[in-house]
């Protein structure tokens, strides 16, 4: 490489600056990219060469691949199958690893399994042709490893996914890591080459096992055929138990027809695995309860471990007997119902002042399966500065990761909780419900409508919630949507929002809507996305239609990346690089597709756009253009602590 | 940052080491060492692992390893009387009039030469990781011409009350 860009550069580069004289110096004419927060900087500075007009770089679309994963939850279903598949006496001798896949997963009450073929899985597919599981074929693997994902989020139970060896395998890894962050439930078989051939970089060979290693809870590869039918019920167990996660098998394809020296053996082995769950210690429950009734300004803090421990109702119990306001992480929301008056609704980045501030203030914070992320606790030095901590988690290792913990309780949340109920005080706590009063009176959520008549994204979601009772399945993209979506839908109830929280995944909005219906059947299900998320994806539509999955699908459509282009509005002076989005025709894409569609742009069709796409009886794609430059609000800055909001535009 | 020793027991099986890798990677901790061998059952093997930093990072670490799948049991030697060994082979330079002056330091460590050359002897030596460098470090001058470390094997002393298997 020259070293030109000395003379390039003024006086010490920025990273971003060297980034792109570092690729100007090797030649490099064309960049396709996609924009994270984390790469703004880097974009910023190709924005300014842009307006130098010295740069070579041009920017131009986005390819980011992303691969699903599904999730489970409550054991209760899983264990009756377990129990099920013990008293059934085995009649596997002389099977082939095919039919003894086939078998395990009727035993672990799969229904319906999502997937995408190819050579290294023939044998498992051939097996498959006449099965009472419903394969439903995507059009992507990333899609089915969503499906599987939206599925278990919705449902509880196990998602599993199908994919063939090398570029099928790699096309999961996106929607592992979503489930995998999220603690989803999923089980995904990959077909790997024939054992003989593994390491020989053979046609169609990837390192599976290597590559999902990091964005799976434990994963195997499975050569020999005697060990097959173990290991995929070890894979269900190890989902679905402790802190719940996506496994997965990677099989060779001899395994999957050769047959095994006499009857397999399907015991769970695992003498390593010692999930944790049940009751927390008694002492320090009790500890925690007297901690609880002796303060005078707790906070509950709910996140997803709340939901999928199937905890709402002892936390409903606990938070009205002690009188405790509650606030939810957006995995959590709907564990506490939002219409209840202790609701806080959500907190964090774009949570809400009044979440934000009783957290602040707060002198005792009870975590229920949550986890201290980064966009909830802001500036982590500042976070709930005069508070005792109590967490509650089924995994030891989130304990004290973040935040140190003052009474840890390892266990389920469901059981600790109720464990607690007793021992919890009932106790009026006026003024601090009258503090949190003021704050709501003060600061509320809120959205001015649009001028000249044009949509605001707040309106459709607000009345989305209201024309369905507060009560549908709701799957988002992610961006400025989806926090909308957090805070306008008003959530009722647990299993009722689909979103990447951990990762972040656009493109998980449609195809896990689509799962979710499948395991969902006459149940309502909307995604509510962006017109970036929903590109990534959309190409599922077709599977909606083909399999008559009535999910309605609504694009808020702002042509812009507008999460990203929010932040360069406000922290980058405005500089727009690489987030204005057009979008092609979506309404003639969903009918090329076979699904119903209409386009609204003016606040008074909103009613009846949202009324027709839920009246319809197959999918449905609402596209809606709406403002372009609306920003989230409230907002707390990257670096700043949770109080120190940016309440709204003017201020 | 403290130096810290951790036993793992985990399963004999293919790609475990790449589970135990792959967590200390991807979580940014810094191991020191990682030695893995067999234990007296034949399904399982026991990791040493010397990693650096404080209490609330061997925490972490203690917990990230109980998650993983094929792990049996995880002991760190925080709070517990344990012994240490580091097995040395070096080389080091000898010609004919140096060679009774690096053998009579081998055995001041009770070392044991186990190749001689005309220009070199080659060195075995066992013991914790302060004896080891403190020996490296008297030899050097001779010259080195290659070494080789197995990294620290622990295990804890006979059973008292404070030191039992969590
Ligand atoms: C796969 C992926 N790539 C990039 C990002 C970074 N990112 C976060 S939000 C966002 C913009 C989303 O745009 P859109 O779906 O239109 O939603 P909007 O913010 O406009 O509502 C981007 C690019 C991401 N989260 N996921
Ligand atoms: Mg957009």
């Amino acid at each position: 490489m020259s070293t030109s860009n000395a003379t390039f550069a003024p006086a010490g580069p920025t990273g971003s600056e060297i980034h792109w004289n570092v690729l100007e110096d090797e030649g490099v004419a064309f960049v396709f990219g996609y924009p994270v927060a984390a790469v703004v900087p880097i974009l910023d500075q190709l924005h300014l060469r842009h307006r130098r007009g010295r740069e070579t770089l041009v920017n131009r679309m986005a390819a980011v691949p992303s691969y699903v994963a599904c999730r489970t939850t409550p054991n209760e279903r899983n264990r009756s199958m377990t129990d099920n598949a013990k008293n059934k006496p085995s009649s596997l001798a002389g099977k082939n690893g095919s039919e003894i896949l086939h078998h395990v997963l009727k035993e672990e009450a799969v229904d319906t399994l999502f997937g995408y073929p190819g050579g290294a899985v023939l044998p498992i597919m051939d097996e498959l042709y006449d099965s009472p599981i419903q394969f439903v074929l995507t059009r992507h693997e990333q899609g089915a490893c969503h499906m599987a994902d939206g599925y278990a989020r919705s449902t509880g139970k196990v998602g599993c996914c199908l994919a063939t060896s090398g570029p099928g395998a790699t096309n999961l890894v996106t929607g592992l890591l979503t489930a995998m962050m999220d603690s989803i439930p999923m089980v995904a078989i990959t077909g790997q080459v024939p054992s003989s051939l593994i390491g020989n970089d053979a046609f169609q060979e990837a390192d599976t096992t290597g590559v999902t290693r990091p964005v799976t809870k434990h994963n195997v590869l499975v050569k020999d055929v005697n060990n097959l039918g173990r290991v995929v019920r070890e894979a269900f167990h190890i989902a679905r138990s402790g802190r719940p996660g996506p496994v997965l098998v990677d099989i060779a394809k001899d395994a999957t027809v050769n047959i095994p020296d006499g009857e397999p053996d399907l015991n769970i082995g695992l003498p390593g695995y010692k999930p944790r769950g049940g009751r927390g210690n008694e002492r320090q429950v009790k500890l925690a309860a007297e901690t609880i009734n002796a303060a005078e300004r707790p906070v509950l803090y709910v996140g997803g471990g709340a939901i999928l421990s199937g905890a709402s109702e002892a936390l409903r119990a606990v938070a009205h007997k002690g009188g405790i306001p509650t606030t939810t992480t957006l995995l959590g929301m709907g564990a506490f119902d939002e219409t209840d008056p202790l609701s806080l609704r959500m907190l964090g980045m774009h949570g809400t002042a009044y979440a934000n501030y009783a957290v602040q203030t707060s002198d005792c914070l009870i975590s229920v399966g949550a986890r201290f992320d980064d966009r909830v606790t802001g500036e982590l030095g500042m976070f709930a500065p005069n508070a005792t901590i109590i967490h509650i988690d089924i995994d030891p290792s989130s304990i004290s990761k973040n935040v140190t913990v003052g009474i840890p309780l390892v266990g389920d949340a469901a059981a600790i909780l109720e464990q607690m109920l007793p021992h919890i005080e009932e106790k009026p706590r006026q003024a601090w419900h009258q503090q949190i009063d003021e704050w709501k009176q003060t600061y509320p959520l809120s959205w001015t409508p649009g001028e000249e008549g044009r949509i605001k994204p707040q309106q459709v979601i607000e009345t989305l919630g209201k024309m369905t009772d507060h009560d549908a399945i709701v799957a988002t993209g992610v961006g400025q949507h989806q926090m909308w979506a957090a805070q306008f839908y008003g959530w009722t109830r647990p299993r009722q929002m689909l979103t990447s929280g951990g990762l972040g995944t656009m493109g998980y909005g449609v195809p896990s809507a689509i799962g979710a219906q499948f395991g969902n059947p006459g149940k309502l299900v909307v995604d509510i996305d962006g017109d970036g998320s929903y590109t990534m994806t959309m190409v599922e539509v077709i599977t909606a239609v083909r399999y008559q999955q009535p999910v309605k699908f609504i694009v808020l459509d702002n042509d812009y990346l507008g999460m990203v282009r929010q932040w360069q509005q406000l922290f980058y002076d405005r500089r727009y690089s690489a987030v204005d989005h057009p979008c092609p025709d979506f309404c003639t894409i969903a009918k090329g597709y076979g699904a119903e569609s209409i386009r609204i742009e003016h606040a008074d069709e909103v009613d009846d756009g949202i009324q027709q796409a839920i009246k319809s009886d197959g999918p449905f794609v609402l596209h809606v253009r709406v403002e372009k430059e609306e920003n989230v609000f409230p907002m707390v800055a990257a670096g700043k602590a949770l109080d120190e909001m940016i309440h709204s535009e003017l201020i | 940052m403290k130096k810290h020793v951790i036993n793992a027991i985990v399963e004999n099986q293919p790609g475990v080491l790449a589970h135990v890798a792959g967590m200390f990677a991807a979580r940014g901790y810094n191991i020191d060492s990682l030695v893995v061998g067999r234990t007296e059952d034949p399904d399982l093997s026991r990791m040493t692992i010397v990693v650096k930093g404080d209490d609330p990072i061997l925490e972490q670490v203690r917990k990230q390893l109980e998650k993983l799948v094929t792990t049996v049991r995880v002991r760190d030697f925080k709070n517990v009387d344990y012994v240490e060994r580091d097995l040395l082979l070096i080389r080091v330079h000898a010609r004919a009039d140096k060679r009774p002056e690096i053998v009579a330091l081998a055995d001041l460590f009770r070392g044991r030469i186990v190749d001689v050359s005309r220009s070199s002897v080659m060195i075995e030596l066992s013991g914790t990781e302060d004896k080891l460098e403190a020996f490296i470090d008297l030899v050097r001058p001779y010259g080195i011409s290659e070494l080789a470390r197995t990294g620290l094997i622990a295990m804890p002393r006979g059973k008292t009350s404070a030191d039992r298997d969590e």
